[in-house]
């Protein structure tokens, strides 16, 4: 069977191709009378799968770039055609339009789908490669040129000819690129260092290995490439290369550190105030976002469940529900457990050590053992690709741009609300404050209460990176308190500067060293630091500095 | 250390203090043996191999108490990284017992499996003489003992103390279990050492020389704890008390803090190693979840449970807790964490001084 379809093929591409080489030759031939691109289209409305190649062959002699709507609809298997053989495309919810003209259009009949088998893809891809890339639009042809990857030797000439008759310099250089592996390989040295310069022109790090060969040695000990030019222009290629993959890097890693910094400030924010300002040292902290992201989840499922139209708006009720819940429970933590043992620090880390295993078999039991998904809204999915394989994703965006709005609502929340001044108040002298009227009791409770909402919201923010488990918060315990230790106790503009910090490192030392390496450079700073500078980056000054 | 020579077996404890550990060291090391191996299987009195197999791990958990009391109870410094010295102890004699598995393991080459399995053609460097006991026995020891140190002598050095000290030991143990949990470093990555055949030559499966591990790590654990004694009972041990309670006040009477800290801490480690290299034989498996943060904290409330500062408390916190983890965990699974957590709790907000505290104001009430 494959044989035969093997041989008809074979067959075809001796009737097909010189066709198309001739149409190419012709360049940007002028449009064609509509009605002459819809007579060589017609046959697309076949379910024969030969009728349907050979109106793709004349399609693409045409070099009509209309037909192209009509031939990605093909490709996508979306084009359709009627009882009166009208081509049309399906859009998505089920209507139709034409598929020459785009407008709208009523499919009369029976619908069928034209054949769709290898013989059609393959007679496909060169039938669109040309098209596009002798389409009108600049877009159109550059988009074009970048889908080429390795052309095979039938097309070469094609593009050969489309590029000298290329205008555009980005085009020019895609188009080039798709020619280097041919040049390569050519005996001529001209054409290999006109190769060697499209590459360095593009950059493209999928050739390195390739020119990196040319310099090296073969076991005669001579260069595998023996012209000096076309090694020099080897040398530019890779440094080139090099250049670009270095900006790649650096952009990725920064973007990527970013994100973590700021996971790692939204984790560390809560602990900075119930820590840093409060001096309680809260082991269940990472338990407040583990319930946070448990919050979302909950929230997302009854979006789900009641408010199904509106899903994609779930984020907008968890943020403020896991504060609010994440905050009850410190609240009641508070109250029932650690207020009992404010000034017995190492009472207080056991204490909520135990709650912390508490609070991990409640949800385990509740919402079982496995990890649950928190879905991102339809709005968070994707990204904005900047550079070729860097893409920012629209949730790791999210996360930074959270962060900072968490930040400056913390901020907002310590220095220009009351409660924000009765808090430093208590911070700095409980006995005076608590002589001026202040209820330092009640203080206390709201703000841990304060720094575990805040650990939600950071849980609802990790319930968009990744998976939610019972033990979520685990592995950002020890984290969270290294910010907080680095970037000095009592200051949230510390903790902002070591989250970040931590972050940046961390994504700059997992590609020279590993992810566990890279971690155990850190903490091993981390501890060398502590030594050196034991009051962290931002040292409290004056008599705050010595109360802790 | 400039200790008082021994004053006497009297400083110690008292005669009735005497009376009691002789008789624990009795039914430890003497009645438990014979009822496992001298009494026949079909008797009632018969001690079961997994009952001595499970005495034997909570012995070398009491020295693992014993070591926490010492600097906890007695010098006020709350470790969160003990786990890792007794890991490393426990690692020292795995990998002694790793290769005098010789030719016997599944890939039939005298490296250890898991660096067959990584494709290693020679043992590392850090690996060689470990297959002399020893070396691995004195390995078992320095590592932790060195690690100890070094840590110790930049905390202490630095005046990092209460939880700050806390924290960089959770994080140390952190560190070193994820170092651990990676296959290049040459310690079998995730799944640790195991498969042991025999030690020095015994067959470990044979009830006998399970016996005799159990008897070793009683014998280990009442030196330990005469040891303790001993050195909280000298003047060494008034002024590490006296640091706990009042450390700039110690500091101006003219004594060195870092000093006694550091040899306490050191001490502390090295009592964890020798612990780790007890327990690696009788549990017959060494892996990095034991540097989990989880496991430290848990040994710090052994000795809260018990009761701080009392030594034997310390051991019977020990027993206590893992007693009732091996009765819930089999019985009623998903309330062991809750009792876990409640305990912490519990012992924190309402028995400061632990099981020790309580028995005490029972006896001076009656």
């Amino acid at each position: 069977m494959n044989r035969i379809r093997l041989l008809k093929f074979a067959a075809w591409l001796r009737l097909a191709l010189p066709v198309l080489f001739a149409a190419l030759a012709l360049g940007f031939a002028a449009p064609a009378h509509a009605d002459q691109l819809s007579e060589d289209l017609s046959g697309l409305a076949s379910t024969d799968a030969t009728d349907v190649s050979l109106a793709i062959v004349k399609a693409a002699n045409r070099g009509d770039a209309r037909a192209l709507p009509a031939l990605h609809a093909l490709d996508d298997g979306k084009l359709r055609f009627d009882a009166l053989k009208h081509l049309l495309i399906k859009a998505d919810g089920g209507s139709f339009k034409d598929a020459l003209t785009g407008a709208a259009a009523t499919a009369q009949g029976k619908v069928e789908e034209p054949a769709s088998d290898n013989e059609v893809r393959r007679a496909l891809s060169p039938a669109l490669a040309s098209l596009s890339l002798s389409a009108p639009s600049v877009e159109v042809r550059l988009k074009a040129a970048h889908e080429l990857g390795r052309p095979s030797d039938e097309i070469v000439p094609i593009l050969r000819k489309v590029l000298a008759k290329e205008s555009d310099a980005d085009v020019k250089i895609a188009l080039a690129l798709a020619l280097a592996p041919a040049d390569m390989v050519s005996t001529q040295a001209a054409d290999r260092i006109r190769a060697l310069e499209a590459i360095r022109a593009a950059s493209d790090a999928t050739f390195k290995t390739d020119v990196e060969h040319l310099l090296s040695k073969g076991e005669d000990g001579k260069f595998v490439e023996p012209d000096a030019k076309v090694r020099a222009a080897a040398v530019a290629a890779i440094s080139a290369i090099e250049t670009r993959q270095f900006l790649i890097n650096s952009v990725g890693n920064t973007f990527y550190g970013l994100s973590l910094g700021s996971v790692l400030i939204l984790c560390a924010l809560g602990l900075a105030i119930t820590f840093g300002l409060m001096g309680v040292i809260n082991m269940a902290h990472g338990e407040m976002m583990m319930i946070g992201a448990y919050t979302a989840f909950v929230v997302q499922n009854f979006f789900v469940a009641h408010f199904a139209a509106h899903v994609d708006w779930y984020v907008a009720v968890a943020i403020p529900a896991a504060f609010v819940v994440s905050g009850a429970v410190g609240v009641l933590m508070e109250r029932s457990v650690i207020r009992h043992l404010y000034g017995r620090p190492l009472e207080t880390l056991l204490a909520t050590w135990g709650i912390s295993l508490l609070l991990i078999q409640t949800v385990r039991l509740i919402f079982g053992a496995q990890n649950v998904t928190v879905a991102n809204p339809g709005w968070l999915s994707g990204g904005v690709e900047i550079l070729p394989q860097v893409v920012l994703t629209y949730s790791r965006l999210a996360v930074i741009a959270f962060s900072v709005v968490v930040m400056l609502f913390v901020w907002f929340l310590m220095n220009k609300t009351r409660l924000g001044l009765e808090v430093r108040a208590v911070t700095q002298n409980r006995a005076m404050a608590a002589a001026m009227g202040i209820s330092t009791r009640r203080v206390d409770m709201w703000t841990f209460g304060v720094g575990s909402g805040v650990a939600g919201l950071g849980g609802v923010a990790l319930s968009q990176l990744g998976n939610v488990g019972p033990e979520l918060g685990q592995g950002y315990i020890v984290d969270s308190f290294m910010v907080v230790v680095l970037g000095g106790v009592g200051k949230l503009a510390g903790t902002i500067a070591g989250g970040l910090g931590l972050g940046l490192v961390n994504k700059y030392l997992e590609p020279l060293a590993g992810a566990v390496l890279g971690k155990i450079f850190i903490l091993g700073f981390i501890i060398i630091f502590i030594q050196r500078r034991p009051q962290g980056i931002f040292a409290l000054k004056g008599r705050a500095a010595e109360v802790s | 250390m400039n200790a008082e020579p021994l004053v006497g077996l009297k400083a110690l404890h008292t005669k009735r203090g005497w009376i009691a550990v002789g008789a624990a060291a009795l039914v430890m090391c003497v009645i438990v043996p014979l009822l496992s191996l001298a009494v026949p299987v079909s008797s009632p009195l018969h001690m079961p191999d997994y009952l001595v197999a499970l005495l034997g791990k909570f012995l070398c958990y009491g020295i693992v108490a014993l070591a926490i009391d010492l600097i906890w109870g007695f010098t006020g410094i709350l470790s969160l990284g003990h786990g890792v010295f007794f890991a490393l102890g426990g690692y020292a004699m795995g990998m002694y017992l790793m290769l005098s598995i010789g030719a016997q393991g599944v890939y039939k080459s005298a490296l250890p499996d898991f660096m067959v399995f990584l494709d290693w053609k020679q043992l590392p460097w850090f690996w060689r003489g470990f297959d002399n006991l020893s070396v691995a026995l004195v390995a078992a020891l320095a590592v932790p003992g060195l690690l100890a140190y070094a840590f110790g002598y930049f905390a202490f050095r630095s005046r990092i103390r209460g939880v700050y000290f806390s924290i960089i030991t959770q994080a140390l143990t952190y560190a070193l279990m994820l170092l651990f949990f990676r296959n290049e470093t040459g310690f079998g990555g995730n799944n640790g050492l195991t498969d042991f055949k025999s030690l020095y030559g015994y067959d470990l499966h044979q009830p006998s020389t399970k016996v005799a591990l159990y008897v070793l790590s009683s014998l280990a654990l009442l030196g330990t704890y005469l040891l303790c004694r001993y050195i909280v009972t000298s003047k060494a041990g008034r002024v590490l008390r006296a640091i706990r309670d009042a450390e700039s006040r110690a500091m101006f009477v003219g004594f060195n803090p870092t000093n006694y800290k550091l040899f306490a801490w050191t001490l502390s480690a090295v009592l964890c190693g020798l612990a780790g290299a007890l327990y690696v034989p009788q549990v017959g498996i060494i892996n990095p979840g034991e540097m989990q943060p989880a496991n430290s904290i848990e040994m710090g409330i052994w000795v809260a449970v018990g009761g701080r500062a009392t030594l034997f408390g310390a051991i019977l916190g020990a027993f206590l807790v893992n007693g009732m983890r091996s009765f819930f965990t089999a019985a009623m699974p998903n309330a062991w964490l809750y009792i876990l957590g409640a305990l912490f709790i519990a012992v924190t907000l309402f028995f400061p001084d632990g099981v020790a505290g309580a028995l005490g104001r029972l006896k001076r009430k009656s």
